[in-house]
């Protein structure tokens, strides 16, 4: 029997479900392989995880305290792969927002540089400055050169790294950490407010929310937005139609740049209050997970940031109450990524038999 | 004249060739997928799981080469995973890859913690030795790994340049359309390449764990993998630039070394760090201008649509 894979006309919503569905039980089918092979018992391993991530209030402060730098993160990814550039530097970006507002908002010999009101949107600047400049980089080069940007913006977030690095050794090293290697701590001021009482949850989820529904309503109601939709989804036909391709390219680079260095500032005044190394154990690259889990639509973001946080924030509390290594999250969210990618094709096509007596 | 003193010595350029055999491995394997239309940025995970794969099996009582065969095997998986998704369902080659990469790294890693839970200092194995039977100058301090990589540059210049599996490999990266009229099958052919680099790419992950070091460590590929992608812009897909590539870059690796340790404080550690990041980026951008990318890199291929 022969035939061939055609696309469907229009996809239903139920193909979509079902398609959901099965990238779910593919990821917990992958998990369940994994609990196995460490010899844990499967039920109470989930059953672990789901209470750490989502079984109490402190595990939803938690998990949301987790999703705010991954929104961000997510928000970079999907509207810069929106448009078909494809940043892989938020990781980067995020440390050098995080470095541009301590350097602005941080205790200046004990004294900070001004009065907060002045100071706190100065810091949200420099930062999202400081993220849009790493991107424009790349972009250029992609634009002037045609050199690819996945391979330039990888190759930055190891040089940030390193510079941030040399700068918490050097100029911004705290001096009162007893030689370890973290900055000056934010401005007290400055430090973002918390929502619940006793819980690490701030008000950087506000703001996350925020920027996630001015993405959504600028990528769908505006003509800027129509240029990165367009650009994005048929780059010929786009700059037939005239949209303005190198416009729309530095427009989507400090969005996305701007987005993921405004996540790093965030993170500093509302959780850590200073740079350290291990700041963020990698939301760069999760938030490209989370912007695909999504399908790049900035509302749908904030929901994939959520589950995601959650899965990580599960697994570390499962991890201490069933001894099931942490990385299990991670195997998890990237299966998810090719499971759901796979589902969503799927549901597009159907397979249809070659009449017979044809080849 | 201090720079001049390093690169003299010996020492150095046994250094260079160390440094370079990863990536050469590496940079062979993204070549292959490449040379067929296929990106795979799965490479940098797939280093890791070769790498992981590789000590593992030598670990449990194989002998090293069986420790390099396992480590080929993983990276063929995955690189089968990766065709899977690109070549038989056309997705997104970014995505897919990058995928791959944390799918590779999480699993080794989380295979490590499974194995090892509680180890202060990693369990370690006997690496390979140094070839010193071979009796000439800097290859003598190499492992057989380093002359594997070295025997592969023309081996595979003479596959791709002279044999028709070469010639069909070349045409479903350039022209699959014509491929197809001439009866070759264009997804089996990409879908060996694929599997084929990423086996490379295992290797090179496995000369980390069983040649330059005897332990496996977390971050220990760091980059390597995405500077195999930008290095094979750079030799503009030909083994024989390849090589070149790989050494000039671990020529200045080893350099920033010497010059770390020559120079002392006069600049922060992590400045020598970045050189080879930076150098990266600098070749892409000098290269960039005229390279001839494979006509139908990252483009999937569908029989009957243009």
């Amino acid at each position: 029997m022969t035939g061939r894979l055609e696309r469907r006309p229009e996809v239903s919503a139920a193909a979509l479900a079902l398609a959901s569905l099965a990238a779910v039980a593919m990821t917990l089918l992958v998990g369940t392989v994994l609990v196995l092979w460490a010899g844990a018992p499967v039920a109470a391993t989930y059953a672990a995880l789901f209470a750490g991530g989502f079984g109490s209030v402190f595990a939803w402060t938690e998990t949301l305290t987790r999703a705010v730098p991954l929104m961000f993160t997510g928000l970079a990814a999907a509207v810069a792969f929106r448009a078909r550039l494809y940043n892989i530097g938020a990781e980067g970006q995020l440390y050098a927002g995080a470095m541009a507002a301590v350097a602005l908002g941080g205790l200046h010999g004990g004294e900070p540089l001004g009065p907060p009101w002045l100071l706190w949107p100065a810091m949200l600047l420099a930062a999202a400055l400081a993220g849009a400049l790493l991107l424009l980089g790349p972009a250029w080069l992609k634009a002037q050169a045609g050199v690819d940007e996945v391979v330039t913006t990888l190759l930055l977030n190891f040089i940030v790294l390193l510079g941030v690095s040399a700068l918490l050794d050097g100029p911004m090293k705290d001096p009162t950490a007893m030689g370890w290697p973290q900055s000056v701590a934010l401005a007290g001021e400055l430090e973002l407010s918390r929502l619940i009482e006793g819980a690490r949850l701030h008000s950087g989820l506000l703001l996350a929310l925020l920027l996630a529904v001015a993405l959504w309503l600028l990528i769908t109601y505006t003509v800027p937005g129509f240029d990165i939709r367009a650009s994005g989804a048929n780059p010929r036909a786009a700059r037939f139609a005239g949209v303005p391709a190198g416009r729309t390219l530095v427009l989507v680079a400090c969005l996305s740049g701007a987005l993921a260095g405004v996540g790093g500032a965030v993170e500093v005044a509302g959780r850590t209050g200073y740079v350290t190394m291990d700041m963020s154990p990698g939301y760069g690259y999760t938030g490209i997970v989370i912007a695909m889990l999504a399908g790049q639509h900035p509302l749908a973001v904030v929901l994939a940031a959520v589950f995601v946080a959650g899965v990580l924030v599960g697994a570390d509390a499962m991890s201490r109450v069933v001894g099931v290594p942490t990385y299990i999250a991670e195997v998890m969210v990237a299966t998810a990524l090719i499971a759901v990618l796979v589902a969503t094709l799927a549901a597009q096509y159907r397979w249809r038999v070659d009449p017979a007596g044809q080849a | 004249m201090e720079v001049l003193d390093i690169v003299l010595a010996a020492p150095f350029w046994v250094a260079v060739l160390r440094i370079a055999t990863p990536l050469l491995l590496g940079t062979l394997g993204v070549l292959l997928c490449e040379r067929a239309g296929v990106l795979n940025l799965g490479i940098e995970g797939i280093m890791v799981a070769g790498a992981f794969a590789g000590w593992l099996a030598v670990f449990a009582g194989l002998p090293l080469w069986g420790g390099v065969a396992v480590a080929a095997v993983t990276g063929a998986a995955f690189g089968a995973l990766h065709a899977g998704l690109t070549v038989g369902l056309a997705l997104s080659q970014h995505v897919s890859g990058l995928g791959i990469t944390m799918l590779a790294t999480a699993l080794s890693y989380y295979g490590y913690r499974v194995g090892f839970p509680k180890v202060d200092t990693p369990p370690t194995i006997t690496p390979f030795a140094e070839m010193h039977g071979l009796g000439l100058p800097v290859l003598a301090q190499q492992t057989p790994l380093t002359l594997l990589a070295l025997l592969l540059v023309p081996l595979l210049a003479w596959f791709l340049d002279r044999t028709p599996a070469g010639l069909a490999l070349r045409m479903v990266g350039e022209n699959p359309q014509a491929a197809e009229g001439q009866g070759v099958s264009v997804g089996l052919v990409r879908s060996l390449a694929v599997v084929a680099g990423s086996a490379l790419m295992g290797v090179a992950g496995s000369f980390l764990t069983l040649a330059a070091f005897n332990a496996f460590f977390f971050n220990m590929v760091n980059g390597r993998g995405w500077i195999c992608v930008a290095l094979v812009v750079f030799a503009s897909w030909r083994p024989g630039k390849a090589l070149l590539g790989a050494l000039l870059f671990a020529f200045f690796d080893a350099l920033q070394l010497r010059l770390q340790q020559a120079g002392g404080a006069a600049l922060p550690y992590q400045v020598y760090l970045m050189l080879p990041y930076l150098l990266s980026i600098l070749a892409l951008v000098v290269v960039a201008r005229r390279a001839s990318y494979p006509q139908a890199l990252m483009k999937p291929y569908r029989r009957g649509e243009r």
